[in-house]
């Protein structure tokens, strides 16, 4: 598994995209899953910016771990932080059906991340938050 | 990211090309929002785009809602990728996609 672990601020997004590059770089994915996959990590990465930790900061640890052999892999991602109890998965769903002048701006990350992802889990656990994404790569390939 | 801006008239078209994500988001919001300054019709052409995420998703519903009192916003050459964001997001429904 590769780990990364820097203060979650915005400007560090740039290297969390560069580590997650590297870490997919061995994966046979196709580069629209690469993207997708970018995505998620990006709003997951912006949550704990915005809700563990504003507005002081701390510490953001990614794990990514692809599993499986050839034809058969699956990227694991991993978020701990150690900022207040935040469970993303506990937010209501945006309303698709709003109208422009109803609709707030906002609150589609997660939402983009559930819908994108085949696994999405929340864990407070020895004072941290863990959040465990997974994307079944096969799928995608078929 | 980059910008590129045609003014004909009170139309305004927008080039996003490359990535839109939340370090570059604040500017491009910034920048549109001085832009449009008397601006009828905005154009947003997504021909270059390959990469957006929820805050650029913000940016173009911010832009779509101040259009709606001052003119027309469209956006052209969306890309299936991006497509694909702006349907699960029900973005399509908002925004006035051709």
């Amino acid at each position: 598994m590769k780990e990364l672990k820097i203060e979650a601020t915005i400007e560090n997004l740039s290297k969390v995209f560069k580590f997650l590059q590297e870490s997919l770089d061995t994966c046979d994915a196709p580069s629209k899953v690469k993207r997708q996959i970018k995505l998620c990590v990006e709003e997951i990465y912006m949550n704990i910016t915005h809700y563990a930790y504003n507005p002081e900061t701390g510490m953001a640890k990614i794990g990514v771990d692809v599993i499986g052999g050839e034809n058969q892999e699956r990227v694991v991602i991993s978020f701990v932080d150690e900022g207040k109890p935040y469970d993303p998965l506990a937010k209501q769903d945006p309303d698709l059906e709003l109208s422009l002048d109803d609709r707030p701006i906002g609150g589609l990350g997660i939402y983009l991340v559930k819908t994108t992802m085949d696994s999405v889990a929340y864990e407070h656990k020895d004072g941290q938050n863990v959040l465990t994404i997974e994307k079944d790569l096969d799928k995608e390939n078929k | 990211m980059n910008f590129v801006k045609t003014n004909e008239g009170n139309t305004l078209t927008v080039e996003l090309i490359g990535e839109v994500d939340s370090m570059n988001t604040p500017e491009l919001e910034e920048r549109l929002l001085k832009e449009i300054d008397g601006v009828k019709e905005l154009i947003f052409d997504l021909k270059g785009l390959e990469y957006i995420s929820s805050a650029g998703l913000r940016v173009l519903l911010t832009m779509q809602k101040t259009m709606k009192s001052q003119g027309s916003m469209v956006i052209k050459n969306t890309n299936e990728e991006v497509m694909e964001i702006f349907k699960v997001t029900g973005f399509v429904r908002l925004l006035n996609l051709v």
